[in-house]
């Protein structure tokens, strides 16, 4: 076993040692000449307001907890499927294993399928989008003056034009 | 080699445990923990536990700490006076090093009593099997079904649970 998380550890090495190789690289051969524009919080080429230190959506605290629930349920999965199609059980118990071990991890299956449709029911899952914020002026004026005002200098933009 | 592979996982998890101790940026000690947690799968596959280690790695490494890393950004307060320049720390203001030293060290030496007094029934011998994961899944389809089922109602209660209390209590 050991033998084989080797292969593994090898990677992780091989993984930071490049990475590093790559960064360090990349560290001798740049010019190093910051400036406030370099400097600045990139965020789609807009030009950034505060920098990035904002309270995020609350979903996002959901889903990932939904994510670490049936990640737990993913791990009970795992030495169920190892031993589920074990052909030596299925003989031994003439076929019954196989059946058994399908009912009981779909009354485990089904029981977490039954949170997930509370949570959908329930809107836990459900987006919750920002309001736009429409600005609402406050002006003695009724808005049919200003509508008849535009209509009365469009034609004359129009003719200008 | 075995020896040098657990020393290096050994370091990776004090190390970075000491780092979180010592460190004031909060994401930086989320970060460290990171490097502290896979030092623990590490050490968990060179006793033998190759399936413990991978359930570290997915439920701890994958999922709780994406979590943690979560509930510092929602519980942060936006400071709206920080212009796009100054760098984004998430400092820590209080330290609290009577409660934190009193509470660690008290927690250590129940620790230590508990592994001093037990006897396992393994210890000292050479590991044999290739990997747990056949006897772990022979043994939950069998003699442990029912506290497998009763898993699998503990975790429908929790997704209930905190999906309610994640939403019901913010303002929004």
């Amino acid at each position: 076993m050991l033998t084989d998380f080797g292969i593994l550890l090898l990677f992780i090495l091989a993984g930071l040692g490049l990475l590093g190789l790559i960064l360090g690289i990349g560290r001798l051969l740049r010019p190093d000449r910051p400036n406030p524009e370099k400097n600045a919080t990139y965020e789609s080429g807009e030009e950034p307001v505060g920098n990035a230190n904002v309270q995020f959506n609350v979903r996002f605290y959901v889903v990932a907890l939904l994510f670490v629930l049936f990640e737990i349920e993913l791990i009970f999965l795992f030495p169920w499927a190892v031993v589920f199609g074990n052909e030596d059980l299925i003989q031994q118990t003439d076929g019954r294993w196989g059946w058994f071990a399908l009912a009981e991890m779909t009354v485990f299956v089904g029981m977490l399928i039954l949170g997930l449709a509370y949570a959908w029911v329930k809107g836990y899952l459900d987006w919750v989008r920002p309001k736009p914020a429409i600005p609402a002026t406050e002006s003695p004026v009724p808005a049919a003056l200003y509508e008849a005002i535009n209509k009365k200098y469009e034609s004359k933009t129009v003719n200008k034009t | 080699m075995e020896l040098a592979v657990f020393y290096f996982f050994a370091f990776l998890a004090l190390g970075s445990a000491v780092f979180i101790l010592l460190t004031k940026n909060l994401m930086y000690a989320a970060f460290a923990l990171f490097l502290s947690l896979v030092g623990v799968a590490g050490l968990f596959v060179l006793s033998g536990a190759d399936f413990l280690a991978i359930t570290q790695l997915m439920v701890y490494v994958g999922g709780i700490l994406v979590l943690i890393i979560f509930g510092i950004m929602l519980t942060r307060t936006p400071d709206k006076t920080d212009d796009s320049q100054s760098a984004n720390r998430i400092l820590l203001n209080s330290r609290r090093r009577f409660w934190g030293l009193t509470l660690s060290i008290s927690l250590f030496l129940v620790l230590i009593a508990t592994i001093t007094q037990a006897t396992f029934r393994l210890s000292g011998m050479p590991i044999k099997s290739r990997s747990t994961i056949k006897t772990l899944g022979v043994e939950l389809m069998t003699s442990h079904l029912l506290p497998f089922e009763i898993a699998g109602i503990l975790l429908l209660v929790a997704l209930i649970g905190a999906a309610y209390l994640a939403l019901n209590r913010s303002p929004s």
